[in-house]
């Protein structure tokens, strides 16, 4: 139990202890009580704002809002009637890019985690993912035109709308799985994989069902952006007055983005349209508040879940 | 008077009961100890002598800590102050994104010092001090990441050293070290013991014989023992030193 | 082979297959955009199916999109301002026909109407005419221009989008590339100063309750659609910058970037806010030990250590509002001029798109020159989404 002893005297550096400006302190706390005040100043308007928008609309839209408007088509050039024909183009568009971009997207986040070898591959995969995440919606738009409508000749029609927000909701489809895949520990796959099943009964059986609460939660979230999508489908689906529902895949249809654009912006008398336009863009608030609700409530529902198990 | 004067404190961490009845003195440029197996509250106390776990939610202390005769829970007491006055170096070493010579003049300009030539020999004074000038003297602009884990950490103890403070808080500080770098830093804290009093938590018994004068065993949230450290080694009162010491748990 | 490996061996495949589709879908947007982008070099300055014809004694070869607008726009009056003999210059449309023939001189079917345009370009030196192709090509006495392609310069440096002009459209982009970044650039000076307070908030003064209120209402803000916010923007934003601010029409640049600015905040929060969140909690444990303000620790070793995350998120909040297309759409009010004020309406790059694409009949100059600017979108964006790839690796080191 042998101690060191301090070493010889250090050479004479003049020690020179820091005398502290006594005011300082106090002078510090008064910075940071104005910056702190300022941040919740800032962060309070941001809430605020974004409050406001949505009481406005809800405020403004709540009376326009009745079943003859959502269950009637609009009449008397758009200046009276309901939005049927938009909410059902609206869902078909959201169910038809679902049907082309799940699959794909989930395939393809499965493969990026559990297949494709670590390194530049999967790297410049990911790299393309993201470039696609980042484009704007009008180029999907331009793109979709030319190759569904034209060179594919689909017409605008629910098909060409679908597959062009189909490609929009594929990165994120594609990110959440791999993302979810990816937070699995290896101590599952390898426990199934020393059972002699194959990799592939792996990902069916273990992988996937422990993924799929989070992968649920992406896919919802995807379908919210493309509820609320106009650039891509104004060339490839969107009809500007159609009253009729659309009867098969390579029909146009309405869609309730694009109507409240066109309710808002261009029409026969832009004043009577008003209410319409409120009410439509209620409809999809109310949307977006249903789909981050369910995702939410989903993420809460596993994660409580997973803890109790 | 003593430097350190901590009497009947209890902490607690919402419903746990985390400190129990802790007293405790500790005089001026001495080495302490704190020992006891993980989870025994010896890094708690610790932070709660520069008040670090006042941003735990949910977290209550009750008794009095006073360090030169003032309870530092005081409403009074500027936390800044405290802090510049009770230096800590943590487990692992862990130097702020910026130029070795900006990590130690960090503390100074903090506290509101802007005379450059007074921070450049301080600057230098402390990297002296903590025997690591001769190895940074021609980096210091470099990004402090670019040193080894141990300069590091002797980098860190530095950082803290510069602001002089007069008790200086060390929680386990050579356990993320290789032996050499641990060596090191043994022999720093030795020196260092001239100039300011110094607590240093540390799970391993043979470094808190080495280089404390009196050492504290915790278990389970109380102070056992508090004693010199040759006297807790080898001759301690209570039987539960005794069996940790000895290596019965732990 | 049996049942399982056939299996396992098919869904390595159509898995391979699928994960290249991000890929292959890049590679398309690419491959289409540019075959129908090019296109718009390949077409004359003229209108297609149109020609401009002079009169022989004219020395003139050839002129450029900008003159044939200025002449026909009559604000080139003479010849020799362009390098030709001195003589007034005369312009003839197809139009003027019928008011200088009967409908018998022109004979039943137009049949004698190249004719009658030759004998008028024939009696006046100085006359220039802008007459379908066919009309006059095999007519003796006059002369038809040499017809130049469309140039590049001319696109990428022009300063006058003008695409339905006769008898030459123009196709300068700065307007709207000025415009975009106009917009841009204001949106996210507006947006900075909130998005960086709101997320240093969130991350680092914020409790934990406030944090689980505030949290979802950003997410809530990310998931409104472009369209709504545009409506709001045209509802209440626009009034109200009229008022305050005086103008004629409210429909401006400030509103565009007022919107745009909401929409870049939730990207800039979330990154930005995750960025901070992993910053080390002993860094910022070894800042406080040393008497600094929990201010200072933030701006002084919180902040340098996730900027580069931080930086992510204000880069890819830019990429949003570049790209924007809806909202802009609908309140900017869409003038394609170069902009001299944010308080004047302008137009951007995804609106002019969006705003005329449905009456550009495909295939033409005007639908080929869209897709050039879509070109241009995904370039800027593509770039954008690089410099964050070169951040974020650069911060993993």
């Amino acid at each position: 139990m042998q101690r060191f002893s301090p070493r010889a005297p250090q050479p004479a550096t003049t020690m020179n202890t820091p005398q502290y400006p006594s005011a300082y302190a106090s002078k510090k706390k008064r910075t940071e009580q104005i910056v702190f005040f300022l941040f919740r100043l800032l962060s309070g308007a941001v809430a605020l704002s974004l409050l406001g928008i949505l009481g406005f609309i809800i405020v403004k839209g709540f009376s326009v809002l009745s079943w003859d408007f959502l269950t009637l088509p609009p009449t008397d050039g758009m200046t009276s009637g309901g939005i049927l024909p938009a909410i059902v183009g609206t869902l078909c568009l959201m169910a038809g890019s679902a049907c082309f971009a799940f699959p794909i997207g989930i395939m393809s986040g499965i493969y990026m985690n559990e297949y494709a070898r670590k390194g530049k591959l999967v790297r410049f995969i990911r790299m393309m993912t993201n470039n696609l995440a980042g484009i704007p919606s009008i180029v999907f738009g331009l793109f979709g035109m030319a190759l569904f409508v034209n060179y594919l000749s689909f017409g605008d029609s629910i098909l060409a709308g679908s597959l062009t927000l189909g490609l929009l909701a594929l990165p994120i489809v594609i990110r959440t799985t791999e993302e979810a895949l990816k937070d699995i520990p290896d101590a599952y796959r390898e426990g199934s994989l020393a059972l002699g099943a194959t990799k592939a009964q792996t990902i069916w059986h273990v992988i996937l069902p422990m993924a799929m609460p989070r992968v649920i939660t992406g896919l919802i979230l995807s379908l919210g952006r493309v509820s609320g999508e106009t650039a891509p489908i104004l060339f490839t689906c969107a009809a500007y007055f159609l009253p009729k529902l659309p009867e098969s895949l390579f029909d146009q249809c309405m869609a309730l983005p694009y109507h409240l654009y066109v309710v808002s912006t261009s029409g026969t008398d832009l004043e009577a349209q008003q209410p319409i336009a409120y009410g439509t863009a209620l409809v999809l608030i109310i949307i977006v508040l249903l789909i981050n609700l369910l995702a939410n409530s989903l993420r809460k529902y596993f994660s409580n879940k997973i803890k109790t198990k | 008077m003593s430097k350190l004067d901590v009497k009947n404190v209890n902490f607690y961490y919402g419903d746990f009961h985390a400190l129990k009845n802790i007293d405790m003195q500790v005089e001026e440029k001495n080495v302490v100890a704190f020992i006891g197996p993980s989870g025994c509250g010896k890094s708690t106390f610790l932070r709660l002598l520069n008040r670090m776990n006042d941003l735990i939610p949910g977290a209550r202390l009750t008794g009095e800590i006073r360090i030169d005769g003032e309870n530092i829970y005081d409403r009074s007491v500027r936390i800044d102050n405290l802090r510049k006055n009770v230096g800590m170096v943590f487990q692992r070493p862990n130097p702020f994104p910026k130029s070795i010579f900006e990590n130690v003049a960090y503390g100074l300009r903090v506290n509101g010092i802007k005379d450059k030539d007074f921070i450049e020999s301080r600057v230098e004074e402390t990297l002296r001090g903590a025997a690591l000038w001769d190895e940074v003297k021609d980096k210091l602009k470099k990004s402090a990441f670019a040193l080894s884990g141990g300069q590091q950490q002797r980098l860190c103890i530095a950082r803290a050293m510069a602001v002089s403070p007069s008790i200086l808080l060390m929680d386990e500080p050579a356990s993320a070290l290789d032996p050499i770098s641990t060596g090191k830093v043994e022999e720093l804290i030795c020196d260092l013991s001239n100039k300011t009093t110094i607590i240093i938590v540390t799970h391993n018994m043979q470094q808190a014989a080495r280089v404390s004068s009196k050492t504290a065993f915790f278990y389970m949230g109380e102070l056992i023992e508090f004693n010199d450290t040759k006297r807790l080694f080898t001759n301690p009162e209570k039987q539960t030193t005794q069996n940790y010491i000895t290596g019965r748990f732990g | 082979m049996n049942l399982k490996q056939f299996c396992e061996v098919a869904m390595r495949r159509i898995l391979t297959v699928s994960g290249f589709t991000t890929s292959i879908v890049i590679l398309l947007i690419i491959t289409f955009l540019f075959a129908e982008a090019a296109g718009l070099f390949r077409n004359k300055v003229v209108e297609e199916g149109y020609t401009l014809a002079v009169n022989r004694e004219n020395p003139v070869e050839n002129l450029s999109a900008e003159q044939i607008k200025l002449i026909f726009d009559e604000e080139i009056t003479n010849w020799k301002q362009i390098g030709g003999i001195d003589c007034p210059i005369a312009t003839f449309r197809l139009e003027q026909l019928t008011e200088l023939y009967t409908e018998e001189e022109l004979g039943e079917n137009y049949e004698r109407a190249g004719d009658c345009i030759a004998e008028q370009v024939e009696g006046q030196r100085g006359m220039i005419a802008f007459v379908p192709t066919d009309l006059v090509k095999d007519q003796e006495g006059i002369r038809l221009l040499e017809e130049r392609n469309i140039k590049a310069g001319d696109v990428l440096l022009g300063d006058e989008w003008f695409p339905t002009a006769t008898p030459s459209p123009l196709f300068g982009i700065l307007p709207l590339v000025s415009g975009t970044l106009w917009v841009t650039f204001f949106a996210i000076l507006i947006a900075l100063p909130f998005g960086l307070a709101v997320a240093i908030y969130l991350s680092e003064v914020a409790d934990e309750r406030i944090r689980q209120v505030l949290k979802p209402v950003i997410e809530l803000l990310n998931g409104i659609p472009s369209v709504v916010l545009g409506f709001f923007g045209l509802a209440v934003v626009v009034p109200f910058l009229q008022q305050t601010f005086d103008l004629p029409v409210g429909e401006t640049g400030l509103a565009g970037s007022l919107i745009l600015a909401l929409m870049a905040l939730p990207t800039i929060i979330t990154v930005g806010e995750d960025a901070m969140r992993s910053c080390p909690v002993t860094m910022r444990e070894a800042s406080l030990a040393l008497g600094a303000s929990r201010w200072q620790t933030i701006y002084k070793v919180v902040v340098p250590y996730s900027i580069s995350g931080i930086t992510s998120g204000v880069v890819l909040g830019i990429g949003r509002a570049v790209g924007e297309t809806m909202a802009v759409l609908m309140v900017t009010g869409n003038a394609a001029v170069m902009p001299h004020s944010i308080l004047e309406p302008l137009r951007t790059i995804p609106a002019t798109i969006a705003a005329e694409l449905g009456e550009a009949p495909a295939g033409g100059a005007h639908y080929q020159s869209l897709f050039l600017l879509g070109v241009i979108l995904f370039f800027i964006t593509f770039f954008i989404n690089l410099c964050v790839e070169y951040i974020s690796s650069r911060n993993k080191r």
